[in-house]
């Protein structure tokens, strides 16, 4: 499929999800919209990633084999790198920290370029990972901030969380930076695929899709919060209804709100089901969470098998002869 | 065989994806970028399915009759028993950042050469018939039919991965495209549409013990070749051993070095200094081979041709293993074999008889790297070194793939190479260590029907050479892997010319100053030391 | 080796963390805010729903308005004029900070700046 499909599907199926709701809400549906699908999808994300998880773990690693980017742990006069090629459980944990946190692998991207001549450079590009690292913590931000939906009290962290957040103390209600921040994020990493010729050529519709999604998401949050204000008191009544399973769904509330409701679910609906899965799936990639120790440890393979090897006992019955006229030790002579 | 273009034509690569989707460009084989199908008498030797003859141009490629049976089984089997596979399935968001990663996809332009690209090639079969998405939305969730023509796709492009791993090292979550390929290059082989030029030398080794089919006598009388050309240049008689029982260390070595230039002087270096520190070791025929093209075949075979390497030392009865300078056999010795064919309980920890240097980090293994090896010795100083010998060579060192992404062996070549030679330069950075370029043809994709896409692949590498070989001069590529050995001096010959390929070793047995030997006028290569031009005459 | 020592922890971390919503509120009801209206009068400036969502809105006008401005009259949309001020506007109906702004506020976690200049109403509770 190519592009332009890719991403007229992926907004087409966006601009339904949008529908949807609309449609519900005015025809009264405001329970199946504000509770079911809520309760449904967050059973789906748990449901499917654990199941997820657990798909992964039953087929086991057979083989140790970490991508090694840093010098070994040899002699002991030869500064070994724990970080990059790790010997021990500290230096995996280590490494796995940056590959989660700060996005280590990503950090290390270079740009090719291609001359005449022909001369190939490789320039720095660091770019993809400023954009993700965007991406990812201003999501994760907004993510938090919405805790102050599912608590009385809420909790100090949150309302340290939106001080930070909101340092700007502009507008009113207060400007936050992460919801921003996020869409710059996803336009970026939506602009990028579209820009960048290789990239084009490579993304599907799964990629496209949940860019669109989020987008529309937080476009949704920040229209609620700043444009089209809706009830956060009944919002939160519905929030809070849903968190302690005494679910209300309270008059008033804009259909926005339930677009944006119906979307976030989808998402979490979708996350188990999709390359967002990379969430979970980070923490057991092999090349990258096991230590480098394969000649000082033995790796079992839960499922080694004996095979059929050429031993030495057939080797030297084809080659006697040979072997005695070359001079070369024989285990039988005859 | 293909005629390879002229250099400047090959130096037009376009990298702009072509306008058709890549699921509706078809794969066509073109001369110069395929390796020939493997020959069934090849096939037949290990057991191996399927074996006819057959070629990657013919229309029909004599699949068997339950070829999509055994290819969706196939590929159960190995989700199940692999969880790298099921998870590199599962979490790529095609962030783009390993395409221009590649060797292959630098140097031909070929989108499907991106190793996101490469992996959807299996990828998207994977969705259609393992993922309830894929099942119900098909193309619009990037799954698609199994066909023949995805069969042929996959023989085309997953012989165009030489298992590098240079893409896991960017990607943010560790994706490995050498574990993709060796699953797709697994399931190949069970429809028996894997390559001759990895099927030979795995018959070879599996029945003579190593690649080139080398018999026992022939292997003897190879090395003893060698022994008396040591004896021309040191004047110095080394006497190796063969398959003798009790001796201290078992040396294993890739079977190319005893056969092709440059090689053979990197295993008169290996036995120069065995000779030269009274090293207690012994060859052997029946493990007379490093390297293991099983492993480019699928997990069986590797552990079969892998097997030989413990079962001869234990019945030679040594304490311990040594190997020498390979790629992917110390891929495999060091992430498989211990797991596939050990506990080697019947080795000992290997210590150092010079040095007495005890190798901690080989404890389970039980085999050491040479590079280690060596320099230990030199640390400890138990080399008499000239490096001014080696002064006529302008150095680079290239990081071959495995040692470097399967092991991190970065410290130990450079600190040997310190110390046999005075001009050494580095690549630059983003060439070199853990970010450093295959040769082009590694993954037993070494054979000349494939020349054309060898030059494109080794083209990274070749760039940044002549980047050092303009700046500093230099002349003399320095790498610890016999499939390198063997295949640059064609890749230099064709990017950089004037620039020549040596074992580490060989630099080693040039600087060495041995007990007894004679006046040395010129190197190993019976070319005039520097400052002896003179007296090269009175030699020959 | 499947290291379910590790997966199993991890996932019920992973589960443990992200159900926070749920299990923090355990056992606790969470009343909805009733703000207490006043009993003097029936309307405010703007109607209800704008008042709910847009107050902030209309007081930080208000307060351009008079600190810049030195302007303190309000026209309203009803054509009557207000004064624009907390203590001798608003809180003429809204008598009780307690009972009627942190109601609401507390509730959704929402802390106005307001108090940051004017002095909060010492209330008898």
């Amino acid at each position: 499929m190519n592009a332009s499909r890719s991403i007229i599907f992926s907004l087409v199926a966006v601009g339904i999800l949008v529908c949807l709701p609309l449609i519900g809400v005015a025809a009264g549906m405001t329970s199946f919209f504000g509770v079911i699908i809520p309760y449904l999808a967050v059973a789906l994300f748990f449901i499917g990633v654990v199941a997820r998880v657990v798909r992964w773990a039953r087929s086991p690693v057979p083989f140790r084999i970490p991508t090694t980017c840093g010098q070994q742990k040899s002699l002991p006069w030869i500064q070994s790198d724990n970080l990059e090629n790790p010997s021990d459980t500290k230096g995996v944990v280590l490494r796995m920290i940056l590959e989660v946190l700060l996005f280590r692998s990503l950090f290390r991207n270079a740009r090719m370029e291609f001359y005449e001549g022909p001369k190939i450079r490789y320039a720095s590009a660091k770019w993809l990972w400023l954009g993700a690292i965007v991406f990812h913590y201003s999501f994760l931000v907004v993510l938090l901030r919405h805790l102050r939906f599912f608590s009385t009290p809420i909790n100090p962290l949150v309302h340290l969380l939106e001080g930070v957040d909101g340092f700007l103390e502009v507008g009113v209600p207060r400007l936050y930076l992460s919801g921003l921040l996020l869409l710059a994020g996803v336009a970026f990493l939506f602009l990028r695929r579209v820009t960048i010729p290789q990239l084009k050529y490579i993304s599907l519709p799964s990629d496209y899709f949940p860019l669109f999604l989020i987008f529309t998401i937080a476009s949704t949050g920040v229209l609620m919060r700043y444009i089209y204000k809706v009830d956060v008191v009944s919002v939160k009544e519905l929030t809070m209804g849903l968190a302690t399973f005494h679910p209300v769904t309270p008059e008033g509330i804009g259909s926005l709100f339930y677009i944006h409701l119906f979307l976030v679910s989808v998402l979490f609906a979708y996350f188990p089901f999709s390359k967002l899965v990379h969430m979970a799936g980070v923490f057991l990639s092999p090349t990258r969470n096991l230590a480098n120790t394969n000649r000082m440890v033995r790796h079992i393979n839960p499922w080694n098998y004996p095979v059929k090897v050429h031993t030495y006992e057939e080797y030297e019955d084809e080659f006697r002869e040979k072997m005695i006229e070359a001079g070369l030790p024989v285990e039988k002579k005859e | 065989m293909a005629k390879v273009p002229k250099a400047d034509e090959l130096a037009k690569v376009n990298h702009r994806p072509p306008q058709t989707p890549w699921t509706e460009t078809p794969v066509e084989f073109r001369p110069g970028t395929f390796c020939y199908g493997a020959k069934p008498k090849n096939l037949e030797v290990v057991g191996l399915p399927n074996p006819r003859d057959w070629n990657p141009t013919d229309e029909d490629w004599k699949l068997p009759d339950d070829w999509k049976d055994i290819t969706i089984k196939g590929m159960k089997d190995r989700l199940d028993k692999f969880r790298t596979f099921k998870l590199f399935m599962d979490i790529c968001v095609r962030c783009g950042a390993c395409a221009d990663k590649c060797h292959f996809f630098i140097g031909s332009g070929d989108p499907k050469n991106m190793p996101v690209l490469r992996a959807e090639l299996i990828r998207s079969i994977y969705r259609k018939y393992f993922t309830g998405s894929g099942k119900i939305l098909s193309k619009y969730a990037g799954a698609r039919a199994l066909t023949e023509q995805v069969i042929k796709e996959w023989f085309y492009y997953f012989y165009q991965c030489s298992e590098c791993r240079r893409c896991s090292v960017f990607c943010p979550y560790g994706i490995d495209t050498a574990e993709v390929t060796i699953m797709a290059r697994e399931l190949l082989n069970e429809l028996g549409c894997t390559i001759d030029w990895t099927a030979g030398p795995v018959a070879n080794c599996y029945m003579t013990g190593n690649h080139l089919g080398i018999q026992p006598h022939a292997f003897k009388d190879m090395i003893e070749f060698f022994v008396d050309e040591i004896e021309e240049v040191t004047g110095v008689r080394v006497e190796p051993t063969f398959n003798r029982k009790g001796a201290e260390v078992l040396f294993i070595t890739p079977s190319g070095d005893v056969f092709a230039d440059p090689g053979t002087y990197t295993l008169m270096g290996y036995m120069m200094l065995f000779h030269e520190i009274g090293l207690d070791y012994t060859w052997s025929t029946y493990a007379s081979e490093g390297g293991n093209f099983g492993f480019f075949t699928s997990h069986e075979v590797m552990k079969r041709l892998n097997a030989k390497m413990y079962a001869e030392a234990k019945r030679l009865g040594v304490k311990w293993i040594l190997g020498g300078e390979c790629g992917h056999m110390w891929r495999v010795v060091n992430q498989y074999m211990d797991t596939m064919n050990g506990p080697a309980d019947f080795l000992e920890v290997p210590k150092s008889p010079i040095t007495g240097t005890v190798f901690e980090n080989a404890k389970s293994t039980k085999m050491v790297h040479i590079a280690e090896f060596t320099a230990d010795l030199i640390r400890h100083g138990k080399l008499k070194l000239d490096p001014s010998r080696n002064d006529n060579k302008i150095v680079t060192f290239h990081d071959s793939c495995n040692p470097a992404r399967g092991m991190g062996l970065f410290e130990e070549p450079r600190y040997v190479l310190k110390h046999v030679c005075n001009h050494f330069h580095e690549m630059p950075e983003g060439t070199i260590r853990e970010k450093t370029f295959c040769c082009g043809a590694g993954s037993g994709l070494n054979t000349d029907e494939y020349m054309e896409m060898r030059m494109r692949g080794g083209l990274p590498r070749a760039n940044a050479v002549r980047y050092v070989h303009e700046k500093h001069g230099v002349n003399m590529l320095t790498t610890i892997c016999a499939i390198d050995r063997a295949v640059f001096p064609a890749l230099m010959d064709y990017w950089v010319p004037g620039v020549d390929v040596t074992g580490l070793h060989e630099l080693v047995a040039n600087a060495l100053v041995m007990k007894g030997e004679k006046k040395r006028t010129t190197d190993l290569r019976y070319e005039p030391l520097p400052g002896m031009e003179d007296e090269e005459d009175d030699d020959v | 080796m499947y290291d379910s020592g590790k997966i199993i922890p991890g996932i019920i971390l992973f589960v443990g963390l992200f159900t926070f919503p749920f299990w923090s509120n355990m056992g606790k009801a969470a009343p909805a805010p009733k703000p207490e209206l006043p009993k003097t009068a029936k309307v405010c400036v703007m109607d209800t729903a704008f008042m709910k969502t847009e107050h902030m809105v209309l007081l930080n006008h208000w307060r351009d308005k008079v600190v810049r401005e030195a302007n303190r009259v309000w026209l309203g949309p009803d054509g009557k004029e207000y004064k624009m001020s907390i203590q001798n506007g608003c809180m003429q109906c809204h008598t009780s900070k307690a009972k009627f702004c942190d109601q609401c506020h507390n509730y959704a976690g929402v802390s106005p700046y307001c108090w940051q200049c004017h002095l909060e109403p010492k209330e008898n509770l």
